[in-house]
């Protein structure tokens, strides 16, 4: 937002003048330009305090509008499609100015170029629900008029316009009434320009906004891949920034404007520009080199499969026995070569080859022996590339046939270390369909970039699928420690075990919330004490627990999970945070168990999703009084261990103190 | 006993004296405000809440060459070098002063009439001065070649002006003040852009945002950093808003940017550094952006000040350390330079001994103290710390008069008397002894030539006072009874105003060494009155220097590390010093960081040199052969039950040890006692006032 800070120049016309064409600068001479009452053209610098005594010209027509980019001079469009650099114009202001375009054709947008060093103006006039544009060269001071065909839906009407040029073209898009965005290319030299030629559109992006809005609709194109649309997405929505990326077809971001705009939008320097409700606001975008990646940030299932570009996958490790760094370049271009040269010459087939060939055809166990052959090999230079190749070529397997589903063959790719999400996230997707838990885990395992979405989906079937079901998986129980083990010395361990952590229910002032739990002692024990889930489940949360996120992606996803799972969870956690406790040194037994954070934060995380839900459930009533006090027990612990570091400060002072008595000494030392 | 010797007992006085801070008196530890690199002679300049300032030679291994006595009532504000090497400070006195690097003095002070000063920025040209005040003004002074003229006032301010930065073009100026930021033309002088920064701390609304920096750039960025902790970037052609970065909990005090505009660093009063960089969006790009690269936390309370060398980080604050931290990406050999560098202790002597009555003098800002050392009757082996049988006695407790810090002072051997001075005034007492009780006369009637010495130091046998004078001379003076008499002043060569700083004495009265800061070891015949010679001159300044007695050896300790031992009869270097020049000293006594403070010489021991750093000391036997790269530098003094053959075949001629540190002060006594006076680290930093309190546990 702009409001804040203060203008550094301001002018106004006299009361009864009109400016009718926005102010523009010549950056040549650092003046700006107006026109007024169509025809009073008005010059002045930033010295210039009153606009009415400065530079004036009449001009004997109708201005439409001023043009001035960086590096030439300006340019001045008239209503009647004729075109004047401004130097010539004030030489002689009077000057008759013919008329180009036809009678009842009204100039409806226009924007000039510097192509190749020279200026080039397009402008668009409407003649009767018909467009046409017109393509001015100054160097060789020819106009071209093309004829715009609007194809099959001939009734609507085009709202905005935007353009941007490359080397032969310039891409004019345009946004629809019916809410798409389609593009014109115009050629920059025309083929032949005494021929009124015409000019086919093509859909560019669809449904960007609302059909039926008809205000504050605006586009601009930022770069060569990127545009961005001012309007309401859906017809009842607010009105929003969107920033498209028409190269991948994908929303980039967006914003929303809950006060309205009015349908005008610039693109300066690295800044959008827009009208907020009353005021001007400024929203620094920088196109990012469009990219895959960069694209699937968002409405990624809206991809037309058609564009669907899949990475190669790329050996970024040095093969082994390679020496230094700066060889690395090298050596790798030799593999891509050599690559190259095995597709195109195949000498002989390659063990990968081969594996690939296989892939495609054979039954699941042929494909086993094969992967486990290859696997033997192991560190081929471009190992890591055929591991990509083969998932990819399994998992495309998989989705065309339903039956077919290699787990064993996908489980030990997995365990060779080089896979990741991004690399095959078909992967998780097949597995997540066929409840693979087993497999699941594997990847949380291993897997470092799991998004959140996919995490929560591997959560919701955790805890949802069955006891039974659970009971035939052979899922890893390296994290979980066999917690009935110590079951039988919990009733004399407890009392120490909440005292260790400052969580001692008889100094605890809510005793209202206590009643309800003291009615059952025996039944608090019991619950706290035994383990909510079978050890199988404990180890898939316990993966879920390990596996990296980031909370603002995650507590979307955590609200779809059903409240009784939720709680079941929050159990689970609760009962991890007990067994936490019970030693001195805050851990789990077992192999790699969760951590104290992990848990807290879990905890947090899910009340934080679910409060409201979880609230209301009257089951749910015990584990929340449970948790209010370890919170509270918790923050009692910290203020104590900040009193007791106050403590020990004091007495270092003292200890100091009692040193600095003895601030003289002598003492024997031998030199010689 | 074993067979190599004497066991020489130490008295350790821990911690009784240092320059700064002793709890006694509540003097504090004069923490650093301001530091400012010259980029040309790559000095530093330093000064302290006391209104000392320092210049540390960052050639010379980081050595403090020169420096300028504080004084009460001027807390220096702002430092800065102006073209030609000449340096200036301001303070909260009003008055901008220059330093004369020369006659190590002050040129002169000129009171701007603005209230209390704040700030200080030199142009980019060197020719101007820009002070910020009190009262919201900005005043321009123009560098004249012998003073400083006032020149113009810019559009007055409301509230003080903090900070001050200058466009590298000269034509405007940035000024931070109370909650915004200003923007002058110089030419008008004028206000163009008032940039109001945030008052809003991690959501809360603090009462005032102060400004403590600001930096211009030449492409217009205004960098500021403020109280609540933000470091943020303004564009001054609009005075927007570009990007703000929270950094800190707690206000960020200080800002400095590299001459080439690709880094700056930051300080904080959390103590933690940050470094910034501008560095490209992505590889290849030619598009570049600031990034907060690196932390550093070598600071325990307020980083004041920073500076940006060329090839390290500079910082200063109130924990009294300076740090200089390499930029290891900039550093090209591993040397001396690409060490982090913490610079607690001063560079100069503070302590002297009284041999003869075992007394100790220790000089502190205001006041000297004497102590009496303690006695033991106890004996013991090597290691043990003795019974007292009389503990140390604080004989004297002597306050200067006026504002002024003490420079320098000394005791003489005999310990009947005590001579000081300050800026303006020379002190000399003399101590009479009565059984327990001690009389103190002083000395009246100073001659005006006695006004401001740099060093003083008395003959072995307390008859004669020199006193290197700041204007260059040496004087000798005659002691005798209660009376004293001007002998001879030997003054500076013509044309020359070099102030000497250090001093030695033969044993015997007849030599009297003296050195500057930059120029030779001049060595003068006291019986004749006349100079002896020069030591041929040396790149490196000269850290401490003392005559062998019966020889007449002079041993020079430069800050390079490198030892030399001049024959004054023979004017020439010695033949051992020659082989160790040949030879090369061993890498590891050359990459020590502190410099040599203090040497002396064993009476009965003539091939043996004790020497002391801040975190060693030495003997160096001269009739051992010398130790080579190869060898263990560090080996601790061989236990005497090893075979003759074991010691001889490790012995060399280097003896370190490192028990007592910080070593401010070691000296023999006599043939069996070594005094030592440590200063525990800790002892400083619990005068300091308490830091900025983190929590350690939950968050």
């Amino acid at each position: 937002m702009v409001s804040d800070q203060k203008p550094l120049g301001s002018w106004s016309v006299k009361q009864g003048q009109i400016i009718t064409c926005p102010a523009v600068c010549n950056f040549q001479t650092r003046e700006y330009i107006v026109v007024h009452d169509n025809k009073v053209l008005r010059i002045w610098n930033n010295e210039d305090v009153n606009l009415d005594k400065v530079f004036k010209a009449t001009l004997s027509a109708e201005v439409y509008r001023i043009l001035s980019v960086q590096g030439t001079e300006p340019l001045v469009l008239f209503k009647e499609g004729a075109v004047r650099g401004l130097e010539a114009l004030l030489a002689d202001p009077q000057q008759k100015i013919e008329t180009v375009i036809s009678d009842e054709e009204v100039i409806k947008w226009t924007k000039f170029f510097i192509v190749f060093r020279h200026p080039v103006l397009i402008f668009i006039t409407e003649k009767h629900g018909n467009y046409f544009a017109y393509v001015q060269m100054f160097n060789s001071r020819i106009l071209t008029k093309y004829t715009l065909l609007l194809g099959q839906d001939e009734n609507s009407v085009i709202e905005s316009f935007t353009a941007s040029v490359d080397r032969k073209f310039i891409s004019l898009m345009s946004l629809s009434s019916d809410g798409c965005i389609y593009e014109t290319l115009i050629p920059i030299r025309p083929t032949d320009p005494e021929k009124n030629q015409t000019l086919v559109r093509s859909l560019l992006l669809k449904a960007v906004v609302s059909g039926n809005t008809r205000n504050g609709v605006a586009l601009t194109a930022l770069d060569q891949d990127h545009i961005a649309v001012l309007g309401s997405p859906q017809a009842a929505s607010k009105e929003c920034l969107s920033v498209w990326n028409i190269k991948f077809q994908t929303l980039q971001t967006s914003k929303e404007l809950p006060q309205g705009t009015s349908g005008q939008l610039w693109y300066y320097g690295e800044n959008l520009f827009m009208l907020h409700g009353k005021s001007l606001t400024v929203i620094p975008y920088k196109c990012e080199v469009s990219s895959l990646a960069g694209a699937l940030g968002k409405l990624k299932h809206g991809q037309d499969p058609g564009t669907h570009v899949m990475p190669r996958f790329v050996n970024w490790e040095t093969p082994q026995g390679c020496g230094l760094g700066f060889q690395n370049s090298e050596q790798s271009r030799r593999i891509l070569r050599r690559r190259k040269i095995e597709v195109s010459l195949q000498p002989e087939v390659p063990p990968s080859k081969q594996l690939l060939s296989t892939i495609m055809e054979d039954s699941e166990k042929h494909i086993e022996v094969e992967v486990r052959k290859f696997l033997a090999l192991k560190q081929t230079p471009d190992f890591h590339t055929v591991i990509g190749d083969t998932v990819t070529g399994l998992l495309e397997r998989c989705k065309a046939e339903p039956s077919f589903y290699p787990r064993n063959c996908l489980m030990q790719l997995i365990q060779t270390h080089v896979l990741s999400y991004s690399l095959c996230p078909d992967l998780m997707e097949i597995a997540l369909i066929k409840k693979d838990v087993q497999l699941l885990q594997l990847c949380l395992q291993q897997f470092p970039d799991i998004p959140e979405s996919v995490t929560c989906a591997c959560l919701k079937i955790f805890l949802s699928i069955g006891d039974d079901s659970l009971q035939e998986t052979d899922v890893s129980m390296e994290s979980v420690f066999d917690y009935s083990n110590s079951v039988h010395d919990e009733k004399m361990e407890e009392q120490t075990e909440i005292l260790q952590n400052g969580f001692s229910p008889e100094e605890d002032k809510c005793s209202n919330c206590d009643q309800e739990l003291n009615k059952k002692p025996q039944d608090e024990t019991k619950e706290s004490t035994s383990c909510p889930v079978v050890p199988k489940r404990a180890a898939l949360l316990n993966a879920i627990l390990h596996s990296a996120y980031s909370e603002t992606f995650l507590l979307p996803h955590l609200k779809d999970i059903p409240a009784q799972h939720i709680t079941l969870f929050l159990k689970y956690l609760y009962f991890l945070y007990l067994k936490c406790s019970e030693n001195a040194t805050m851990t789990l037994p077992g192999i790699h168990p969760p951590t104290l954070n992990q848990i807290m934060d879990w905890i947090c995380l899910l009340l934080d999703a679910n409060f409201t839900v979880v609230v209301m459930m009257p089951e749910a009533k015990r584990l929340l009084i449970n948790l209010y006090k370890l919170v509270k027990s918790q923050i009692s612990v910290y203020s104590e261990l900040n009193k007791i570091e106050v403590s020990f400060r004091e007495l270092q002072k003292l200890n100091q103190e009692k040193n600095n008595r003895g601030l003289y000494s002598i003492e024997v030392l031998e030199l010689f | 006993r074993s067979t190599s010797g004497a066991e020489p007992e130490s008295a350790r006085a821990r911690g009784a004296g240092a320059e700064r801070g002793e709890r006694r008196e509540g003097e504090r530890a004069a923490g650093i405000r301001c530091v400012a690199y010259n980029n040309q002679s790559n000095r530093l300049a330093v000064s302290r809440t006391d209104g000392t300032v320092e210049v540390y030679n960052l050639s010379a291994n980081y050595f403090q060459e020169k420096f300028f006595p504080g004084h009460e009532s001027r807390a220096t504000e702002a430092l800065c070098w102006a073209e030609g090497q000449r340096l200036f400070s301001a303070g909260l006195n009003g008055e901008i002063m220059e330093y004369d690097l020369q006659a190590l003095n002050i040129k002169y002070a000129v009171d701007v009439f603005g209230g209390p000063i704040w700030s200080m920025a030199v142009s980019p040209s060197g020719s101007q001065l820009l002070v910020g005040c009190e009262d919201g003004s900005v005043k321009l002074f123009q560098i004249t070649p012998d003073k400083i003229q006032f020149e113009r006032n810019f559009d007055r301010q409301k509230s003080r002006i903090l900070s001050l930065s200058w466009h590298p073009s000269g034509t405007h100026v940035a000024a931070g003040s109370i909650d915004y930021i200003s923007v002058f033309d110089v030419k008008s002088g004028s206000a163009i852009h008032k940039m109001i920064v945030d008052r809003q701390h991690m959501g809360v609304s603090k009462r005032k945002c102060i400004v403590w920096g600001v930096a211009f750039l030449s492409d217009g960025t205004v960098i500021s950093v403020d109280s609540a902790g933000k470091v943020q970037f303004w564009d001054s052609a609009t005075g927007t808003l570009v990007k703000s970065h929270l950094i800190a909990n707690a206000d960020v005090q200080s800002i400095a940017v590299a001459e080439q505009e690709d880094s700056f660093v930051v300080g904080t009063a959390e103590g933690t550094v940050f470094h910034f960089q501008l560095v490209p969006v992505t590889s290849n790009s030619s598009e570049k952006q600031w990034v907060r690269t690196k932390p550093f936390q070598h600071h325990t309370h307020d980083v004041r000040t920073v500076a940006h060398s060329p090839t390290a980080l500079i910082s200063g604050g109130t924990d009294t350390h300076l740090v200089i931290r390499p930029l290891m990406e900039k550093v090209e050999v591993k040397n001396y330079d690409a060490a982090l560098r913490k610079i607690t202790f001063p560079h100069r002597r503070l302590i002297s001994c009284s041999k003869k009555r075992q007394l100790l003098l220790f000089q502190f800002a205001h006041h000297l103290e004497l102590w009496r050392l303690g006695s033991t009757v106890a004996t013991g082996k090597n290691g043990d710390t003795l019974p007292l049988s009389k503990n140390a006695d604080h004989l004297l407790h002597l306050k200067t008069k006026g504002p002024e810090n003490i420079i320098c002072s000394c005791i003489s051997l005999c310990g009947s008397w005590i001579a000081y001075s300050t800026v303006s005034r020379f002190f000399l007492y003399r101590l009479n002894y009565e059984h327990d009780n001690i009389s103190l006369k002083r000395v009246s009637k100073m001659p005006p030539f006695l006004r401001c010495a740099l060093q003083i130091l008395f003959s072995e046998d307390s008859t004669k006072l020199f006193v290197a004078s700041n204007q260059g001379a040496l004087h000798i003076v005659q002691l005798s009874g209660g009376s004293f008499k001007h002998l001879h002043a030997f003054q500076p060569q013509s044309g020359t105003v070099e102030a000497m700083c250090l001093l030695a004495v033969s044993s015997d009265g007849n030599w009297l060494a003296a050195s500057g800061t930059s120029a030779g070891v001049h060595v003068y015949n006291v019986k004749q009155l006349k100079l002896h010679c020069t030591v041929p001159a040396y790149n490196f300044p000269v850290t401490a220097m003392a005559i062998a007695p019966n020889t007449n050896n002079l041993v020079i300790a430069h800050s390079d590390q490198q030892v030399f031992e001049y024959s004054i009869p023979d004017k020439q270097y010695t033949d051992w010093s020659r082989t160790v020049q040949k030879q090369g000293f061993h890498h590891l006594w050359l990459q020590r960081d502190t410099p040599i403070t203090h040497i002396s010489f064993h009476p009965k021991r003539p091939m043996h040199i004790l020497l002391h750093d801040a975190y060693m000391f030495c003997i160096i036997d001269k009739s051992l052969p010398l130790p080579n790269d190869k060898t263990l530098l560090y080996n601790p003094f061989p236990p005497t039950n090893e075979s003759d053959v074991v010691r001889r075949r490790t012995a060399h001629a280097f003896k370190i040890s490192k028990i007592y540190k910080p070593l401010l002060f070691m000296d023999l006594l006599d043939e069996r006692t070594l005094v030592a006076v440590e200063r525990p680290l800790d002892d400083i930093i619990a005068q300091l006032p308490p830091p900025i309190k983190k929590k350690k546990f939950g968050t």
